[in-house]
Parts: structure tokens; C-alpha cells; sequence
């Protein structure tokens, strides 16, 4: 049995490490709250962006513009959207997963990522990183989803690649956030009969300028909300993520400090058993 | 036709917010197509916003702020800008536009190899339609 000492400071030093884990958790979940706000403000923005996409599409479907086909040369950009810091339990590997576990042929793949681990652990993967934007996941802004898009849709004019994804983080709610695939360009045209009978009262919507010029200028926007959404909803999942991965931290050092606690005291106690009966054992063999 | 039926809901969402919600007489803004002005009932419409004021009538009351980007849905009993970057005038630094005028109007005037005309002439437009919301 470990002796009394050993045990004390093994307590102490799972005490020091339950009272980081419990501060981390607490400014995750400050986080959170903020993330959280700002995903939902947005939220309102990106449905009405989506529903407009759609009935534009459910009306002119058939249109035989660039965004709405896949380009020839082959080529995927994937923007991986993962934190900068780790201890967020699964978070970064799980959205890493998406791609390397994805049926992503490792050539045909460059990687914009934001976020350091992600980009860490696809590089150690052996893919190729075409550029990193770590700094812009801690306060991302619409100006830096602008950038990116701006920057992708000129390659895929270009042809230089002819497929646009989205790997993040969707923010279902504060417990459930799921590692999301998502296809940017071409934008299906979804078939779907849901979003079709939405999308019926708005049948009758005309454009301005027509047709094929609008979808060219609004899919630009779409494209940049759904980077800018990606952004947003990821930030959340991370503290969401960290704070979820703290607080079983925390339980768990609770645990191990309860179990070592009884394991102090047994040995204490058996301590001052063995003390008495070396005593008592002397006491008698004097007398 | 009694008064309040001509009002019409309109709302204004950015990215990051809900930037007005109310119920409006008529809305003026810049279209990429030109100068427009909505009233109830117009006919069901989707227009690309080109930087420019944005007007809003409401009863007797006028509010301006300046619109940059973004796309207007237009039903007939109600509009919904999805704006990129829309501004109060009390949120423009007339400074910082005033600069950016003359630094886009520098580059179109310069017309350097490399120079994306159409992003200095959007900057031009962006930066005029900031100050001069501030001006009225």
C-alpha cells in the first residue's frame, strides 16, 4: 500500500489540476453564452439567404450556369473549420475525421484551414494546405468570410477546382454539435419535395436583373454566408465542446480525489491501529 | 384606402443582427438595375442592392442609413433586405469614408496594371453613399 505521503501529494496535485479544469470550464462557458447569442442573431440571416437560394433555384434549376455544375479539372477545396487550442475532448478530430474518413481522394484535395489543429493534424495526414487563416476563428467577422469566398469563387471561375466544401462544427444546441460535410460549389439543385413546396408561395417571384445575371451575384452572397455561418456555429461548438469535456474533467478529478481520500484514511488509520498494539504490546511485555 | 392599410412590414437583417424591423410606408434604395422606391403591394421581386441610401418612410417620419451590399425579397406586403453591410449615420466615421474616396478615386485615376477597376469603382461608390448619408 502506497504510504500516507505519497497519497497526500498524488490528492493534491489531481486537486490543482480539478481547480484548472473547473476554471476552464467556467470561462467556456462564458464563451459559449456570447457564441451562442451570436449564432442565433445570425440565424435569422442565413434562413432567409437559404430559402431565397432554394425557390431561385426551384425556379430556375435547369439554368446551365458554372456555379450549378461541376467544373472538369477534378480538383476539391475544402475549408476545414477547427479551433486553436485544443482540450475540447473530440471537437478538432471529429471534424478532421470528415475529411481524411470522407471518400476525398488525398491528391485531389487542397486544405484552407482555419483553425491551428486542424491544420496541424491534416498536414501530419499528408495533405495539402493551401493556406492558414488561423487568427480569424477567435472573433471571426463577415469581412474575413468575404475574403475567403472572394478568394475560392476566383479559383473556381478560373477552373483551377471544381469543387468547394465545408468541413465544421453545426451548433444544434449547447449538448449536440455535430461535425458537418458541407458542398459550397456547385450548389445542388435540391430535388427535395419539403423545399419544394416551401418555396410554392414564392413561385410567382421575379427577378431583377433577370434570371442567370441574379443567380451570378447572389450565389457569391450565398456562398459567403454559409462560410460566415460555418464560422460562427463552430466557435459555439468549441466552447460547447470545451465546456462539455471540462466539466467531465472535473467530475472525473472529484472521483479520483474521493477514492484517494477513503485510501488516506484507511492508511491513517491503520496507522494509528498499528501504533496502539506496538504500545500496548510494549506496555505488556514491561509489566 | 385608410392610412395604416398602405404600411407594409419591412425588415432589414445583416449577418450579425436584426437590423430594423418595423412597419413602413415606402422604402427607397439603390438596385443594380437603378433607383427604386417600394410601396405595398408590389409585385413579388428579387433585386441586387448596389451601394447607395437607403430611405425609409414611415408615416411622417424619414430615417436615412447607407446600404452597401446585399439583396432585397420583395412580397407584396412585405420587403426583406438581407443586407451585407448596412449603417446608421451615426455609426459612419466620415473620416475614414472621406479617405477612402480619395483613395479609391486615386486608383481608378491611376489605372494601374493589376488594379481591379470594379472593386476601386464598388469602394468609390460605398464610400460616397457613407458620407453622403451623413451629410443629409
Amino acid at each position: 500500500m502506497a504510504s500516507m505521503r505519497d497519497i497526500k501529494r498524488r490528492k493534491g496535485s489531481i486537486q490543482s489540476t480539478q481547480q484548472i479544469t473547473k476554471a476552464m470550464k467556467l470561462v467556456s462557458t462564458v464563451k459559449l453564452q456570447r457564441a451562442k447569442q451570436r449564432a442565433e442573431q445570425s440565424k435569422a440571416y442565413f434562413n432567409c439567404m437559404y430559402e431565397t437560394v432554394t425557390s431561385m433555384l426551384a425556379k430556375c434549376g435547369n439554368l446551365n450556369h458554372p456555379y450549378l455544375r461541376a467544373g472538369q479539372s477534378g480538383k476539391k477545396a475544402v475549408i476545414v473549420i477547427t479551433s486553436n487550442r485544443g482540450l475540447a475532448g473530440g471537437y478538432n478530430s471529429n471534424v478532421v475525421k470528415l475529411v481524411t474518413k470522407g471518400d476525398f481522394k488525398k491528391d485531389d484535395v487542397s486544405v484552407y484551414a482555419i483553425g491551428k489543429k486542424g491544420k496541424d493534424a491534416l498536414q501530419r495526414y499528408g495533405y495539402h494546405i493551401m493556406e492558414e487563416n488561423s487568427d480569424i476563428i477567435e472573433e471571426p467577422s463577415y469581412v474575413d468570410a468575404m475574403a475567403i469566398s472572394r478568394k475560392l469563387l476566383a479559383l473556381y471561375a478560373t477552373g483551377e477546382i471544381s469543387e468547394i466544401y465545408l468541413a465544421y462544427t453545426r451548433f444544434k444546441n449547447t449538448v449536440v454539435h455535430e461535425p458537418t460535410l458541407l458542398k459550397l460549389l456547385p450548389v445542388a439543385a435540391s430535388t427535395d419535395k419539403g423545399a419544394a413546396q416551401d418555396t410554392d408561395s414564392k413561385a410567382m417571384m421575379n427577378f431583377e436583373p433577370e434570371d442567370e445575371e441574379a443567380l451570378e451575384m447572389i450565389i457569391p452572397k450565398y456562398v459567403t454566408s454559409l462560410i460566415y455561418g460555418g464560422l460562427v456555429e463552430a466557435v459555439a461548438s468549441e466552447n460547447g465542446a470545451r465546456m462539455q469535456a471540462m466539466d467531465s474533467a472535473t467530475s472525473n478529478a472529484e472521483e479520483m480525489i474521493d477514492h484517494l481520500s477513503l485510501m488516506y484514511n484507511r492508511a491513517r488509520q491503520g496507522s494509528i491501529t498499528q501504533e496502539l498494539t506496538e504500545i500496548i504490546a510494549g506496555a505488556n511485555a514491561i509489566s | 384606402m385608410a392610412d395604416e392599410n398602405r404600411n407594409f412590414i419591412l425588415k432589414i437583417i445583416t449577418p450579425d443582427r436584426v437590423f430594423y424591423e418595423e412597419e413602413v410606408s415606402m422604402v427607397e434604395f439603390n438596385t443594380v438595375e437603378g433607383e427604386v422606391g417600394i410601396y405595398k403591394d408590389h409585385i413579388p421581386m428579387t433585386m441586387i442592392i448596389a451601394p447607395g441610401i437607403l430611405t425609409i418612410t414611415k408615416g411622417e417620419e424619414v430615417k436615412e442609413a447607407a446600404l452597401h451590399a446585399g439583396f432585397t425579397e420583395v412580397l407584396p406586403d412585405k420587403v426583406t433586405i438581407l443586407a451585407e453591410i448596412v449603417e446608421w449615420p451615426s455609426e459612419i466615421d466620415v473620416d475614414r469614408a472621406e479617405e477612402a474616396k480619395s483613395r479609391a478615386e486615386e486608383r481608378i485615376r491611376e489605372h494601374a496594371p493589376g488594379t481591379d477597376m470594379n472593386r476601386a469603382e464598388l469602394a468609390l461608390k460605398r464610400a460616397a453613399a457613407r458620407i453622403e448619408t451623413v451629410r443629409n
